[in-house]
């Protein structure tokens, strides 16, 4: 047996969104990673953020490539369409497909060898081109299907579990994010429930390139004494600049704050954002000074975390393409067809 | 100063030809010759005479030599027809010795001879014309650009006044370029008497080739393969297209896009009923095309075959997990970058076979821009109606080159085959869905598209083996049920993919040859050369793959056929032989890949020799 399908029985008592749904409506199939893998975390966040913004999970396509980040699309939204690509290139995978509907949600699942690897150019010009969708990067610093390789995000002088010490530069993928044109930028741990769904929740509100890489420990080959992706590790050095506390929209929710630490942005679909400011002097509008303070603080041993960029007003690709409102794969003959008489005409200019 | 006539004749008969020769130009690059060639070939036809122009150029922008050969054949022949131009417009120094030399003998030479060449630099055996275009420009114009631009047209009018052209077709056409800039009409017209009149009064009028108004042209159209094919992708309904800059294919694409701007912007919202999206790379384009025709769009790319090479890997995800794709492929020289600029119809068997694993891909295949049209618009019917990708496989000869070809038609009771594809009112009415499932014996299962319903048909797409509901499965009997399957599907395609189309001999023979794509025009030039030798043969053109039952019988019903390819191993052979499991010694391979394009004396003297041989 190769497939674990979830029993469908509900508890008769479980919560109900407005669409008639419960939490559970929004899983998938049993996962079949290690237990206490950081990525089943993710998924769950993902069925909570998409459980409580009440979208229909069939509105939403979920992409992945190759590895065990990517074979978690298996494991939540049972009723969406999924789709499990080649390695390292779901970003283009995703960017067709959303060109032909713009009407769903795209979510692309990750991994470090996935992206930062084997799939670096795509992951870069599906940034650069503001193709709207969430795309999170399931990231431990290591290859799991193939047992402990390191890869392209693994931290300079980090340990595997053999004992071998990685001599490359580590990719930082936020980074590259920041540089190549994202509208949202945010880098959460997968231990860290409370900040990741909120982040989830926003990104899916965000009508442009949406990234989200998310540290997330692998218990089987990196999450030992040397290694920086560690839960120890992650936990003691993470960093976060703010914390996301509502989505607005719906229920207001009353805190009292110190004036200037809360900053509230309303995003293109109408969705608002609070963050709770956790360092008062970081300005997640201004793409420079992100980087720079993202790579200050690398440099002294932190992993900062939270959302550290976002644009409220994107542009994105269908923007850039002025692709028609209807989805494209819904027009029809007539819209499509030139014709026969159109046909004479550029007959008659050919002679 | 105009320079002295400096006509050269020395022995030799001098070619004496109506309506069928060979003009070839050698350019200088950027001196602004291309529009004046194309209005050279361009008035042939308008005065009712068939030419196929071919440009002959180098992987390379600016400084490397180029050549426009011009092929006019009264009796209506597009192909190459192999050796040297019967008139030679030299006007390239870099290249004067070679262009030279490859002038047939008794041919003609034009030059400007406002520098004239000196005697040893010519043969005796051609007829040598000097007009001093430099000179005439420079005396009529005093802009440098203008000189440049006007030479050319100069050139033109001197040209037409040797050969006989109508100079009231040159002029027409002037009129239609420049529509509604009438200073910019007259001013050309100007310069194209001044080269005439100083032809006419300064040289014996015309020389031994010459033109007269005919009827071969009739209502054909003329366009290169690659607007056509992009043209029947508009057709098809194509909505998107991403693609990777490579020649000879880029022009396709931007084909595409020059008639997406023209039919498929909405006029009310002034949006665009299409996205085009220049990818990275070659693995992003078919990723691109392949997400989107999942989600319900028709989605192409066009490439070559360095591009084949790289997608490789998705077009196994797109046979596996049945997603339809269209890939045109226009196909160069190979190997690795090979020969950019040449012709070759190389990619066969890498197409046919393409990714690892046991794959078997659909191929259509094109002899002119006529059926690129045609095909280019099947495809996406094909790519739906069968999910999975379906390669048109062009060649630079066919794409690049400007052809005179059948009009393109359109039945407008025709409408897109969008495939077998399950919509909320089949989930809702409670139609059993598996994604693999083979509900009618074809080979072929429903999908559905995501978004449809909100509760049913829901599946994952994978490039990992599955089983008939679409879920992961590594058990061996599930594996092989779906590899049967895509066989069956494949053997489906065998309907409908176009047949080949047989052409009997006019006397009876038990010889035949196949051939296909721009082999077409040479091959059937060159079955009335072997028929003037006596030499018979039925003749069948396979236009796509996999072979319907028609070219195995057509191999059964002859002793020998030749398989004549642009390729070194004859490609289409080995897939004959590999496919309809035929004995090798029945197919002989006639090849031609030096990148050039296939003349009808190269297959009628390869053929012959064979025979020739065979028989002592």
């Amino acid at each position: 047996m190769t497939f674990l399908a979830k029993p469908k029985l509900h508890h008769p008592e479980l919560h109900k969104n407005s669409l008639g749904f419960t939490r559970r409506d929004y899983e998938g199939a049993i996962s079949t990673l290690c237990a206490g893998c950081g990525h089943d975390s993710i998924s769950a966040a993902i069925v909570r953020a998409c459980f409580e913004l009440e979208l229909p999970p069939h509105r939403i396509a979920k992409l992945s490539g190759i590895g065990c980040s990517s074979k978690t699309p298996t494991y939540f939204l049972g009723a969406s369409h999924g789709f499990n690509s080649v390695h390292g290139r779901m970003p283009s995978v995703l960017t067709g497909a959303n060109l032909a509907n713009r009407d769903l949600i795209y979510l692309g699942v990750s991994g470090d060898g996935d992206s930062a690897s084997i799939g670096l150019g795509q992951f870069a010009h599906a940034m650069r081109r503001g193709v709207n969708m969430v795309y999170i990067v399931e990231n431990n610093g290591v290859y799991g299907l193939t047992k402990g390789q390191f890869s392209a995000t693994s931290d300079k002088g980090a340990k595997s579990k053999r004992g071998v010490v990685n001599s490359d530069e580590a990719i930082d993928l936020v980074g590259l994010a920041l540089q190549l044109g994202a509208t949202f930028v945010a880098r959460s741990f997968s231990g860290d429930k409370a900040q990741l769904v909120p982040l989830i929740e926003a990104a899916l509100q965000h009508e442009g390139s949406a990234f989200i890489d998310c540290l997330s420990p692998c218990v089987a080959f990196n999450n030992h004494e040397g290694s920086t992706k560690s839960f120890d590790y992650v936990r003691e050095h993470n960093a976060a600049v703010n914390f996301l506390d509502v989505i607005a929209g719906r229920e207001e929710i009353v805190v009292d704050y110190p004036p200037g630490s809360v900053e509230t942005v309303t995003q293109h679909d109408g969705s608002t954002l609070r963050l709770r400011k956790l360092h008062t002097d970081y300005d997640m509008h201004d793409r420079v000074s992100a980087l720079t303070y993202m790579q200050e603080r690398h440099a002294a041993g932190e992993i900062v975390t939270g959302l550290l960029y976002v644009d409220p007003n994107p542009r994105d690709l269908h923007g850039h393409l002025k692709t028609s409102d209807t989805p494209l794969n819904a027009l029809r003959d007539e819209s499509l067809v030139p014709g026969a008489s159109a046909l004479a005409k550029i007959n008659a200019g050919l002679r | 100063m105009l320079q002295q006539i400096d006509r050269v004749t020395k022995g030799g008969d001098r070619l004496q030809r109506v309506n069928d020769f060979v003009v070839k130009f050698a350019n200088v690059n950027g001196s602004g010759s291309a529009s004046a060639n194309a209005l050279f070939a361009k008035a042939v036809l308008r005065m009712g005479i068939a030419a196929t122009p071919r440009n002959i150029f180098p992987s390379n922008i600016q400084g490397l030599p180029t050549w426009y050969e011009v092929r006019i054949s009264d009796a209506g022949h597009l192909a190459a027809r192999g050796g040297g131009p019967d008139l030679m417009v030299a006007m390239n120094p870099q290249t004067w010795d070679q262009d030279v030399k490859s002038i047939e003998p008794g041919g003609y030479l034009f030059y400007d001879n406002t520098k004239p060449m000196s005697e040893e630099k010519f043969r005796s055996d051609i007829v040598v014309i000097g007009v001093p275009l430099t000179a005439i420009a420079n005396k009529a114009y005093d802009d440098s650009r203008q000189r440049q631009l006007f030479k050319n047209i100069v050139g033109l009018g001197a040209l037409s006044a040797l050969i006989e052209m109508d100079p009231a077709v040159i002029e027409t056409l002037l009129a239609e370029q420049f529509k509604g800039r009438d200073k910019l009409i007259a001013a050309n017209v100007q310069a194209l008497h001044m080269g005439r009149d100083w032809v006419k009064q300064n040289l014996d009028c015309p020389i031994g080739l010459t033109l007269k108004h005919a009827n071969t042209v009739g209502d054909r159209i003329f366009i290169d393969g690659n607007s056509a094919a992009a043209l029947g992708a508009v057709y098809g309904g194509a909505t998107v297209c991403a693609w990777y800059p490579i020649t000879p294919s880029s022009s396709l694409a931007e084909a595409f896009i020059r008639y997406c701007g023209r039919m498929r912007v909405d006029k009310a919202t002034g949006k665009n009923n299409f996205a085009i999206v220049q990818a990275e790379d070659e693995l992003a384009s078919i990723g691109m095309v392949i997400g989107a025709a999942w989600n319900g769009a028709r989605a192409f790319t066009a490439t070559s075959g360095p591009g084949i090479s790289l997608m490789q890997e998705f077009v196994g995800l797109a046979y596996f997990a049945e997603i339809p794709a269209v890939i045109f492929d226009v196909q160069r020289a190979g190997p690795s970058t090979g020969m950019p600029t040449r012709t070759q119809q190389t990619d066969i068997t890498a197409c046919a076979y393409a990714s690892h694993g046991d794959t078997k891909h659909v191929l259509l295949i094109p002899e002119d821009p006529y059926e690129c049209f045609q095909f280019g618009a099947l495809a996406f019917d094909l790519a739906d109606r069968l999910q999975t990708p379906i390669f048109v496989m062009l060649d630079l000869e066919i794409g690049m080159n400007d052809r005179l070809t059948k009009p393109f038609d359109w039945d407008d009771s025709r409408t897109l085959d969008r495939g077998k594809v399950m919509t909320a009112e089949d989930l809702e009415a409670g139609k059993l869905f598996g994604r693999y499932l083979d509900v009618d014996d074809d080979g072929i299962a429903y999908r559905t598209l995501p978004g449809t319903h909100p509760t049913k048909g829901a599946f994952f797409t994978r490039g990992t083996s599955k089983d008939r509901m679409a879920r992961y499965s590594e058990e061996g009997a599930d594996y092989q049920e779906n590899m049967e399957r895509l066989l069956k599907k494949h053997n489906t395609a065998r309907s409908l993919v176009p047949p080949a189309i047989e052409r009997k001999a006019e006397a009876p023979t038990r010889l035949g040859a196949i051939y296909y794509g721009s082999t077409s025009p040479a091959i059937t030039e060159a079955d009335l050369l072997l028929a003037a030798q006596g030499i018979h043969l039925d003749l069948l053109r396979v236009r796509g793959f996999p072979f319907g039952e028609e070219v195995a019988a057509f191999i059964e019903a002859h002793d020998r056929v030749f398989v004549v390819e642009q390729n070194r191993d004859g490609q289409l052979r080995s897939l004959l032989i590999n496919e309809l499991e035929i004995d090798p010694r029945r197919l002989g391979k006639v090849v031609h890949y030096d990148g050039t394009p296939i003349s009808a004396r190269f297959i009628a003297g390869a053929i012959a020799s064979r025979i020739e041989k065979a028989v002592s």
